[in-house]
């Protein structure tokens, strides 16, 4: 999807973090991904290497940390795990689920030199 | 497009204007120091920068031509040992696997950094849902695939509301400004956006399509988002809804297809129902499809050819026009009562 945005937003955060904190190599990125967001881990990575090109990131490892999906069965009225926005409770079988967590797309640290 | 960060400068256009674009710009020095700011394309510009926390010795200014023409000048220093004093505690030393910072080695460090992929566009459409809540505008935004019949219910919904409240427009379509001339033949103020190669609008290009547009207090204003069910889910514009379209001339399955859209819609309009009886398309199933994704969803069937439906769509934008005005009603009460307390406080010292 949008990926290539996503990325470069990712620069700009490391980037901004680069000049506010004075450091201007990084070898890692740090991101947390929700598994139900909307963001293809696949396609960011590729987009990733591209966008990071010339930057203080360029030749960065990007690794994804996924976080479950979870969500508010309005049934059960309780939090359960549901890998995808479509899927029904996994105890009830209701599909009266609102996503409540692993919707996060966050860079979370950066390993620097 | 734009070399360095490959944003497609000058291909997202306002009216066929190019977009002033802030552009981030580096250049690393002969000692290794790199420099990052900001600047126009298009602007001339000078500046210095020190590097960080240093007082340099020796320093000196320079300028250079870039390649679109731009200068820069700036005053920078060719030898030098950096040293970092940092104004917050995010960097540790100490944290590498020796567990302690030798003077001159290289070693690695983990920086905490938190921040959400999407905080500058979520920040712009911060910027933008204040703005509109100042003057109690109503923006609902607009999504669906191509086709899905938007530009027209567009027209129609217009029709029906200029009578009542002042409507306008922002478009966003990859090229052309043939649905804002639509919409502009109703006799409402229509701005194009053209995202060049963009798949979605984000929030800084509608703000400066409110700076352009400036619509009237207590109006609505709808966007209708490039023809997308994927990227534009992500991209808050500000608006108080998102309205996703989704027309009976497609599949029953598409919440289950796209579902990060109808996730992030509040309405799902149901478009196109006057051709019900000449296809196959299960409206409740498609209803049942969208609701297992957003048990919340709300849903009105429509024609924008024959207006059906339009009574219940019309109702639901004007309880959305009354919450943004009661919004606008409390704010306003909040500030006379600050007023008043200050006031009070100035006549006691007075």
């Amino acid at each position: 999807m949008h990926e290539m945005s996503l990325a470069e937003g990712i620069r700009q955060i490391v980037e901004d973090a680069g000049r506010s904190q004075g450091f201007n190599k990084v070898k890692t990125v740090v991101l947390e991904i929700g598994q139900l967001s909307s963001v293809e881990p696949d396609s960011l990575r590729f987009c990733f290497d591209v966008v990071m090109q010339d930057s203080i990131a360029a030749g960065a490892v990007l690794q994804i940390d996924s976080v479950p999906g979870s969500g508010w069965c309005m049934q059960c009225a309780e939090t359960v795990p549901v890998a995808a926005l479509y899927d029904p409770c996994p105890k009830c079988g209701s599909y009266q689920v609102q996503a409540t967590g692993g919707t996060e797309m966050r860079v979370k640290e950066l390993e620097i030199e | 497009m734009c070399n360095v960060c490959g944003c497609g400068t000058g291909e997202t256009r306002l009216e066929g204007e190019a977009l002033d674009h802030e552009h981030e710009h580096e250049h690393v020095h002969a000692d290794g120091t790199v420099h990052r700011h900001t600047h126009h394309h298009t602007d001339e510009h000078a500046h210095s920068h020190a590097p960080y926390q240093w007082v340099p010795a020796g320093a000196h200014g320079h300028t250079h031509r870039h390649a679109d023409g731009s200068v820069h000048a700036h005053d920078h220093v060719h030898e030098g040992e950096h040293i970092h004093e940092h104004g917050d505690d995010s960097v540790h030393y100490g944290q590498g696997p020796a567990g302690a910072h030798a003077p001159g080695m290289s070693q690695a460090q983990m920086v905490r950094i938190e921040q959400n992929i999407l905080a500058k566009n979520d920040g712009y459409a911060e910027r933008n849902r204040g703005w509109l809540a100042d003057r109690g505008i109503l923006a609902l935004n607009l999504v669906s695939s191509p086709g899905s019949g938007k530009t027209t219910l567009l027209v129609r919904t217009i029709e029906e509301l200029k009578n009542q409240v002042p409507v306008a427009v922002v478009e966003g379509d990859q090229q052309t400004s043939f649905d804002a001339e639509r919409i502009r033949a109703t006799g409402a103020p229509a701005l194009q956006i053209n995202t060049g190669k963009g798949c979605h609008l984000d929030a800084h290009m509608v703000g400066r399509a409110l700076e352009k547009l400036s619509p009237p207090e207590d109006s609505v204003l709808l966007v209708e988002n490039v023809g997308n069910l994927v990227c534009p889910a992500a991209f808050d514009l500000g608006e108080a809804a998102k309205v996703v379209v989704l027309s009976v001339t497609e599949g029953e399955d598409k919440p289950l297809k796209y579902p990060d859209m109808f996730a992030a819609a509040r309405l799902m309009l149901v478009n196109k129902i006057d051709l019900l009886p000449y296809l196959s398309f299960d409206v409740q199933k498609a209803i049942d499809f969208a609701r297992r994704v957003n048990p919340r969803l709300e849903v009105i069937q429509v024609s924008a050819t024959t207006g059906a439906g339009f009574a219940d769509w019309l109702g639901w934008i004007d309880a959305r026009l009354d919450e943004a005005r009661a919004g606008r009603q409390r704010t306003v009460d909040q500030l006379r009562a600050r007023i008043a307390e200050l006031e009070a406080q100035l006549a006691a010292k007075g």
